[in-house]
């Protein structure tokens, strides 16, 4: 570790005079998996949505890959935005395209791809997401967790250096909660560079290179596992509560 | 231009008295428009299937033919040829009532298939006779979930109303055209009619959201079909 | 074989269907993209551009389609615009259609979920492209049961033609009626060509939307 891929600086955010983000200093190394926790309102989907600027934060800098990016700059944006993928908690598929042109419609709109190229690339990330049968299925014929593996495809399409993930398994039955995570593993294992909101107690246990805890629109704490999962801290205490709700602890 | 003025000026009053047996043939139609489409909505809902059949007829009829076609036939033909006679401003008034029945029972049909199935069976357990549980549970339902689409045809036959005036009654459109052939201040004429049917349009429009407003009840709200 | 009144009739309707078909299906196809552009500009406009055309829909849907066709055809060459029959005829509908039609789009437009909009700026659409790409495609899927109710009302409504003295279905069908003095008959046959033309609309415009039908959009 120690190439930094994605750094932000100084991210405010505030809504109708009510501070969200209160300055959020961040940094993602090339592989690194960081975790946001902390009680909702804190501002975890906030800070993620502002990382690619579709919430424009009223602050803060960018870098990706050691460049600075003008966010003001349209053009900047879209390129920085297809480098930065987003997986949103409920999906957000195209509803009026199938899986598969799902995944090519960026690829032919935004990266200019032809219509084979596009087709065989989809193809091949949506049957790494064990898809490949329900490639020409509408999302309203998809189960939560099989439109949330699309998503993650359709993101992966795009080769983004950093995947931003806002809480993708709490829209989701917890029967099929289980593919999504095998999905995020998968990607872990592949070196692939993320930062996740989630509740999900095992996530943040076996995943994360570092837990961020966010309280009020501001990380308070943040380490590596081992050392911020410890009684006493406030991490520990919210995992102690997300414990109890899931009933692991009685 | 102050001929133009002038003409329309001297006009107005008369106008707008054609404004008045507009409105007395869009209320007339509406109302009964509203009374035969209830019974046919709830006829084809509840109805036996001949019942049914025959209503469907009818709509498809009274929804396939223009009106101006509907009002020849009907003024110039069927009411002579039956021996119903009725003046011009009457049989503009009954043919538009009966095109609009066909569209409110849709319109009524559309919100009493909208309410849950249970609300009938919960009437008919409390000890309600069939005709009790329409009136007294379905009806009140139906007619706050209707008031948006009523709205909307409401504003459908006032612009329709305006070809009465190739029966010959006296309304706006009619008056405006009498007027405008002897000024020749066409253009100026025909848009003040135009600007009294908005004007109309207008206040009938705003005169229903209100009825919504003052009888709506929580969970009916801003629901429309 | 039919009475020389009847043959008479059939072949002045027969013209008159022509005709209104010529009135028709322009208008039809002018009215729908009218309404996509203004109904684009609805939603999407700034202000000035908003308000300018949610005036011309207010103007256009709150007057009787009568009372435009008369501006037009009989109005106009009081300013030295003179207008053919036919031509004020199509223009009306075009621009009477095309305020009712915008108003399904604006509709159909707005209720399109703004996370649509969210996915495809996250992977670097542009504006214009998330609108061209995700949100029209989507909102004519869901306009389109409003748009083919809209155009079975046009079909109807062509029959106004005839007040402005443009000879279709309903102008010839009065001519014999006058002309024979049989006013039951022919305008029940008239009523028959056009429940036949309106029947027909309804089935091709429901093969349109089976054809296009979208798991998840399912409404008819």
């Amino acid at each position: 570790m120690g190439d930094p891929i994605l750094s932000v600086e100084n991210i405010k955010k505030s809504f109708n005079g009510v501070p969200i983000l209160k300055g959020v200093d961040l940094c993602l190394n090339k592989g690194e998996i960081k975790i946001l926790i902390g009680p909702s309102g804190a501002g975890k989907s906030t800070l993620l949505q502002c990382m690619n600027c579709l919430v424009p934060p009223d602050s803060g800098k960018f870098r990706l890959e050691e460049r600075t990016v003008d966010i003001t700059n349209k053009r900047e944006l879209y390129v920085y935005r297809q480098q930065v993928g987003m997986i949103f908690q409920d999906f957000n598929l195209f509803d009026h395209l199938t899986a598969l042109d799902n995944l090519t419609i960026a690829l032919r709109k935004v990266k200019k791809m032809g219509k084979k190229e596009a087709t065989a690339r989809a193809l091949a990330e949506l049957s790494r997401v064990g898809l490949e049968e329900k490639t020409h299925l509408y999302p309203a014929q998809l189960s939560g967790g099989q439109k949330q593996r699309v998503a993650i495809a359709r993101a992966l399409t795009m080769d983004p250096k950093v995947l931003l993930l806002d809480e993708p398994t709490s829209a989701l039955d917890p029967e099929v909660m289980g593919e999504v995570i095998d999905v995020i593993r998968n990607l872990a294992k592949r070196g692939m560079t993320m930062i996740m909101a989630t509740h999900q107690i095992n996530l943040i246990r076996t995943l994360a290179d570092e837990i961020l805890f966010m309280e009020s629109g501001a990380v308070v704490e943040q380490g590596q596992p081992k050392v911020l999962l410890v009684p006493g801290t406030r991490s520990q205490g919210f995992c102690d509560k997300l414990d109890i709700l899931t009933g692991k602890i009685k | 231009m102050i001929e133009s003025f002038n003409a329309v000026k001297q006009s107005l009053p008369y106008l707008l008295q054609g404004g008045w047996i507009t409105i007395v043939i869009v209320t007339g139609a509406m109302i009964m428009g509203f009374f035969m489409g209830l019974c046919m909505a709830v006829g084809q809902v509840y109805g036996p299937s001949v019942l049914k059949r025959v209503i469907g007829v009818y709509i498809w009829f009274f929804q396939g033919i223009p009106t101006l076609v509907l009002l020849f036939l009907f003024y110039f033909g069927l009411f002579n040829y039956i021996g119903f006679n009725i003046n011009a401003l009457a049989a503009v008034t009954v043919v538009l009532g009966m095109t609009t029945a066909a569209y409110q029972a849709n319109i009524f049909k559309g919100a009493i298939l909208l309410l849950p199935r249970g609300q009938f069976k919960a009437a008919s357990t409390m000890g309600m006779s069939d005709f009790q549980a329409i009136t007294g549970v379905i009806l009140p339902q139906i007619l706050r979930l209707s008031i948006p689409a009523w709205s909307n045809e409401f504003s459908i036959v006032l612009k329709d109303s305006a070809l009465a005036f190739v029966l010959g009654v006296p309304e706006i459109m009619a008056r405006a055209k009498f007027i405008a052939s002897r000024t020749y201040q066409y253009l100026p004429l025909y848009i003040i009619a135009g600007l009294i049917y908005f004007v109309l349009t207008w206040a009938g429009v705003m005169g229903l959201a209100k009825l919504a407003k003052t009888v709506r009840i929580p969970g009916y709200a801003n629901k429309g079909i | 074989m039919l009475s020389p009144f009847y043959q008479e009739l059939v072949s002045s309707l027969n013209r008159g269907l022509l005709m209104s078909l010529y009135l028709i299906i322009p208008s039809a196809v002018g009215g729908i993209l009218l309404g996509i552009i203004v109904g684009c500009f609805r939603a999407f406009g700034n202000t000035f551009v908003r308000k300018m055309c949610d005036t011309y829909a207010a103007i256009f849907r709150g007057t009787p389609l009568v009372v435009q066709l008369f501006i037009l055809y009989f109005g106009l060459p009081n300013i030295g615009i003179c207008l053919s029959s036919y031509t004020a005829a199509v223009l009306g509908f075009v621009l009477c259609s095309g305020a009712y039609q915008s108003e399904y789009i604006r509709g159909a437009l707005l209720s399109i979920k703004q996370n649509q909009y969210s996915a495809a700026q996250a992977l670097g659409f542009s504006r214009f492209q998330s609108i061209v790409w995700i949100i029209i495609p989507q909102a004519l899927r869901k306009a389109l049961p409003g748009c083919s109710n809209e155009i079975i009302y046009l079909i109807k409504y062509s029959s106004l033609a005839y007040v402005v003295t443009c000879m279709e279905l309903t102008g010839e069908g009065k001519a014999i009626a006058t002309e024979y003095f049989r006013f039951t008959e022919v305008f029940a046959v008239i009523g028959l060509y056009y429940l036949l033309l309106v029947s027909l609309a309804i089935l091709v415009l429901k093969k349109v939307e089976k054809a296009t039908l979208i798991p998840g959009f399912g409404q008819f």
